[in-house]
């Protein structure tokens, strides 16, 4: 336990001494905040439902490039070695890694949380779905972390790691779109493994267990696929 | 301390390591020589357990690798290949870093870092980023990362390669100075560097050990293949007398050949003397044979009325041994 906060400490931080940080904080809040308040004023209304609708695709996205250099980076420049024969276990690098990327994007929705304050100025909002609508955003941005540094360990490529990374995210959002696709006796699966209606349900403040479950499965499979592909590697 | 049974890498079909036997005891200085490609890093890295081996097991300490991977990474310290460091951290940073790793905590992190700061003079480039180094820095900066936790046992890969002479001589030092306390081993291909800091060698080829004794034991061993070198001359400038010389010369010593050689110098006549007792397949025993001959040979001219120009032993360094054991490469 200690080791991985030793990691995720590190991690974080690092993010912080490259400029990466900074300029993905920056894109994330001027797309999402000229897609927010370009409609806000046609709907007239006072809720965030727009934000949180078009947060999962911007998640595909924008997540993948924070985690694209957790591992990536590591195997490119060799320092993958030095972490190796560290007393740390494949575990404590994993969870370390995931835990730094999921506190990154909480911080990356931080500054967000200044526009239900706007909101609330304007007209009366319902607190319901907008803590809902926060809860959710970070069980998918773990989610998308766990994939992502799925996608980081399977290359030193960071490009590589990117696109990967997003191709499954995107793909996880999409999905129930994409149901008249298969066949109807499998659309319900398919539709479950979507994560844009889980999303969708927790923003509205239903907080189902079934959707919590999922996401935590996400976030499960994709450490339980790197630990298995680091040990591969070895 | 390190015993390693039968080890052995596959990567795919190329096997790099091929059953390798070793064992390494407390407080040894252990220089592992060989030619590129020839199986070196792949073995350190098994050690580090940063590989798994395909066969075969590593016991530290009685603690084997396979089954306790963690336990056997706390006990040793490793410094990869050409440092490869975070490059974006501070080096205080970093080396905090790696304290915590290793379970320093608290105050103790700080007097730890002084420590090490002072045995690898890093106390001038504490506050700079790690890109900004040169090699030699990074190196010492690896240096102090692989004894943070003053480990029993430290692992260094190349240590000085592609530093300049003076920082060789710089971590050769810290070497010296470390493993009079510490089992290290240490790969480097640069025969002098082992022949200086190592109590051992051994010597690798094709995934293969191919020689391991003591570095006093080779450097004798090496020692047994020199050869005396003369040249000589008679007052008259006739020269005819060489193969006299060759009879004559025949019997001061067992088991040697004398063999005529081109002369340097006009008027003179040349021969090389070496034993014929020196194997080309390392055995592992041997002393040197030529030294003691050069009383006879002179005691021989002696009684002649040649004149000695030249005599000298030529001596095969471990540079030979190691031609000799990895060619055909």
């Amino acid at each position: 336990m200690k080791q991985i906060i030793n990691i995720a400490a590190k991690e974080f931080k690092d993010y912080f001494i490259s400029p990466i940080a900074y300029i993905v904080i920056s894109i994330f809040l001027v797309v999402t905040g000229w897609f927010f308040f370009s409609t806000f004023f046609l709907f007239d209304t006072a809720d965030m439902r727009n934000f949180f609708s078009m947060l999962p695709i911007i998640f595909s996205f924008v997540i993948p490039a924070v985690t694209m250099r957790l591992f990536s980076e590591e195997m490119n420049i060799g320092s993958y070695e030095i972490l190796l024969t560290m007393p740390v276990s494949f575990t404590d690098i994993a969870v370390g890694k995931f835990l730094a990327a999921t506190i990154f994007s909480a911080c990356m929705l931080f500054p967000t949380l200044s526009y239900p304050i706007f909101i609330s100025f304007i007209g009366e909002v319902d607190p319901g779905p907008v803590i809902g609508g926060y809860i959710g955003s970070i069980l998918l941005s773990g989610a998308f972390c766990a994939v992502g540094i799925f996608a980081s360990s399977l290359t030193r490529n960071q490009i590589v790691a990117f696109i990967i990374g997003s191709a499954i995210c995107f793909t996880l959002t999409i999905l129930d779109q994409l149901l008249f696709f298969v066949p109807s006796s499998i659309t319900e699966i398919i539709a479950f493994l979507g994560a844009d209606a889980h999303f969708q349900s927790i923003s509205k403040g239903i907080i189902d267990s079934r959707d919590i479950l999922y996401f935590l499965s996400v976030i499960f499979i994709g450490l339980f696929g790197t630990y298995i592909v680091m040990q591969e590697r070895n | 301390m390190i015993e390693v049974k039968n080890l052995t890498k596959y990567y795919n079909n190329f096997c790099a390591v091929d059953g390798i036997n070793l064992e390494i005891k407390k407080g040894e200085i252990l220089g592992l020589l060989g030619p590129n490609g020839a199986g070196k890093t792949t073995t350190l890295r098994m050690l580090t357990g940063f590989f798994k081996p395909t066969a075969g097991d590593i016991m530290v300490k009685g603690i084997s690798i396979s089954d306790n991977t963690l336990g056997v990474k706390e006990l040793m310290g490793y410094l990869p290949e050409s440092a490869p460091l975070y490059h974006n951290m501070l080096v205080y940073d970093y080396l905090c870093y790696v304290a915590k790793i290793r379970g320093i905590t608290g105050e103790k992190i700080d007097s730890r870092l002084k420590e090490l700061s002072e045995l690898c003079g890093l106390s001038n480039i504490m506050h700079q980023s790690i890109n900004e180094l040169s090699k030699g820095l990074k190196q010492r900066v690896g240096l102090a990362h692989a004894m943070m936790n003053d480990p029993e046992i430290l692992i260094l890969d190349e240590p000085t390669s592609g530093l300049d002479p003076n920082q060789i001589a710089e971590i050769r030092e810290i070497i010296k100075r470390i493993g009079k306390e510490k089992t290290i081993i240490f790969s480097t291909h640069i025969l002098s560097e082992a022949e200086a800091t190592c109590d051992r060698i051994v010597i690798i080829n094709k995934g293969k050990i191919v020689a391991d004794d003591s570095t006093q034991k080779l450097k004798n061993y090496a020692a047994s293949g020199d050869s005396l070198f003369f040249s000589l001359y008679n007052l008259n400038g006739d020269n005819s007398f060489a193969d006299e010389v060759l009879k004559n010369l025949r019997n001061v010593g067992s088991n040697i050949e004398i063999v005529k050689k081109e002369p340097l110098e006009k008027g003179l006549v040349s021969f090389e003397i070496h034993t014929n007792s020196h194997d080309s397949k390392y055995s592992g025993d041997s002393g040197s044979f030529i030294k003691d001959l050069r009383k006879e040979i002179y005691l021989k001219i002696k009684e002649t009325d040649w004149i000695i120009a030249e005599f000298k032993r030529e001596s095969k360094t471990l540079e030979s041994i190691f031609h000799e054991l990895t060619k055909g490469n």
